[in-house]
């Protein structure tokens, strides 16, 4: 189960992602992502603390966005990871190239 | 201490996979992150199985032996067909990955990095992957 809520706080949108993330359902993590980006925004927080898991098809979704957002001036920023599902970003070295942080501030802050 | 889950080929099925595995996996001594590493890299083995080898079939299915002692847990991952070689494969870099905007391809990096040894035979039609994970290694 993902359920993921959008909101606009100032200038930036926050996705708030709870339960898990797999192949069956990181399309809607996706179709999400998307949706921001066609909303024109330029700052995007990723909320993980309800976050339990995520497979390699969910990461494939933020990566996928990367290109697209250094060449866009879109940043992306995600926090408050649990341990568990950071070290998984940290096993690819994700943590290198995408901003994760640990708060909604410092995310802010980038 | 042996466990067995049959699964059809749906993805929807990976959340009874994490269930099982969950379970045989509080039982060991690994710590909650590493727990959630060896679920993750089964996982992987058999979504690229589900996807790629099944084409999401719900009326295939895989079959998934876990046995366990004392030192090891060893996931055996048993499917029919054509099979999906997990040591030929090769994974691409991840500057590529970003670089294509694909969406796939990194779950078994995630795999052979996370397990300790990992094995896959062929016989006829049937195929075994073997995924190793020593429980006294740090």
């Amino acid at each position: 189960m993902l359920n993921i809520e959008k909101q606009i706080e100032n200038e930036s949108w926050v996705l708030k992602l709870t339960g898990e993330i797999d192949a069956s359902n990181s399309v809607e993590l996706d179709a999400a992502m998307s949706q921001v980006v066609e909303n024109g925004a330029k700052i995007i927080l990723i909320d993980c603390s309800g976050l339990e898991y995520i497979s390699s098809a969910g990461l494939g979704v933020f990566m996928s966005y990367l290109e697209e957002f250094e060449e866009n001036n879109i940043k992306m920023a995600i926090y408050a990871l649990k341990e568990k599902v950071f070290q998984v970003f940290h096993i690819l070295g994700l943590d290198q190239l995408i901003t994760i942080k640990h708060t909604k501030e410092e995310a802010l802050e980038g | 201490m042996n466990s067995q889950l049959r699964l059809y080929c749906d993805t929807a099925q990976l959340s009874d996979l994490r269930q099982f595995l969950e379970a045989i996996l509080k039982q060991t001594q690994l710590s909650e992150v590493e727990q959630h590493q060896v679920i993750l890299a089964v996982e992987e083995v058999c979504a690229n199985m589900i996807i790629h080898s099944h084409d999401c079939n719900s009326k295939e299915f895989i079959d998934l032996n876990v046995i366990s002692s004392q030192s090891m847990l060893v996931f055996e991952i048993v499917d029919f067909g054509e099979g999906f070689n997990i040591l030929e494969y090769q994974e691409p870099e991840i500057s590529q990955v970003i670089k294509s905007k694909r969406k796939g391809g990194i779950g078994i990096i995630l795999v052979k990095r996370i397990m300790d040894k990992i094995e896959f035979e062929s016989f006829e039609n049937k195929n075994v992957c073997r995924l190793y994970k020593n429980l006294n290694s740090k």
